[in-house]
C-alpha cells in the first residue's frame, strides 16, 4: 500500500507502522503512524464524537 | 385533559430551520428554500473557543500544509427532527481534513454558518492531536435525541 509521508509517497513495506487508540466518555480516538528510521513521517487520526451539544428550552410560568 | 406548560417541540425544530424571527435585528434572509453553508474549523489547544464564541475567527485556528483557513464544508443532509420533546440535527457525513500536516496540537472544532456572516453554531472538543502528512477525520455520533450532535430539549 502506498502511504503519503513527509518524504513523499512510499510503500508501507518500507515503513514501521504503529497504531493506537484511546476512548473517553466524549470520544473514541484512533491513530495510525508510519515511521522511517526513527522519524515519524505520517500520522492520521480518526475521532468519533460521542458528546453532543445540549441546550434546554425553558418556558417561564406567567403570574 | 390538562394543559401543560411547555416549549413546543415543533418550535425547537423550527429554530434549527430558522423559521421564526422575534426581532428584525440580524434576521437572515431565508426566503429561498436553500440551506445555508456550514463549515468546520479546527482550533489549537491553546485557543479559547467556547459558548461565548460568536463567529468564526482565524485567531488561534490551526495552520499547516494542506489546511485552508476557515476549514471544510459540513454536510447536513438530513433535516432537523425530533423525538419526544427533543429536537436534534447531526451532520450526515464525517468531517475530514485530508493530506494535512498540523504540527501544533489542536483539540477543538468550531461549526459555523458561512452563509450568515460566519456565525458560530457549536464547539466540540476532543483529545489533543497532531497530524503529519495524513488525514484527520471526525466521525459524527448517531443522529437521534440521545446522541445527536446538536440537541434542543
Amino acid at each position: 500500500m502506498i502511504v503519503t509521508t513527509t518524504k513523499g509517497e512510499m510503500d508501507d513495506s518500507l515503513l514501521e507502522k504503529r497504531e493506537g487508540s484511546d476512548e473517553t466518555d466524549s470520544e473514541t480516538i484512533s491513530f495510525t503512524e508510519y515511521w522511517l528510521n526513527g522519524e515519524m513521517v505520517h500520522r492520521s487520526v480518526h475521532v468519533t464524537l460521542k458528546r453532543n451539544v445540549f441546550s434546554e428550552g425553558i418556558t417561564q410560568m406567567i403570574g | 385533559m390538562a394543559n401543560t406548560q411547555a416549549m413546543c417541540t415543533s418550535f425547537k425544530v423550527d429554530l434549527l430551520n430558522a423559521v421564526h424571527a422575534f426581532n428584525g435585528t440580524g434576521v437572515p434572509a431565508h426566503t429561498a428554500s436553500t440551506a445555508d453553508t456550514f463549515k468546520a474549523a479546527l482550533y489549537l489547544a491553546s485557543a479559547t473557543v467556547n459558548a461565548s464564541t460568536t463567529a468564526y475567527s482565524s485567531t488561534n485556528e490551526v495552520s499547516g500544509t494542506g489546511y485552508t483557513a476557515g476549514g471544510v464544508a459540513v454536510t447536513f443532509g438530513t433535516a432537523p427532527s425530533s423525538t419526544s420533546t427533543t429536537a436534534f440535527i447531526t451532520p450526515s457525513a464525517s468531517i475530514s481534513f485530508s493530506n494535512v500536516t498540523l504540527s501544533t496540537a489542536f483539540d477543538a472544532v468550531l461549526i459555523y454558518n458561512s452563509t450568515q456572516s460566519n456565525k458560530a453554531v457549536s464547539v466540540h472538543t476532543f483529545g489533543s492531536q497532531t497530524v503529519t502528512a495524513g488525514t484527520f477525520t471526525l466521525t459524527m455520533p448517531t443522529n437521534d435525541s440521545s446522541t445527536g450532535l446538536i440537541r434542543l430539549a
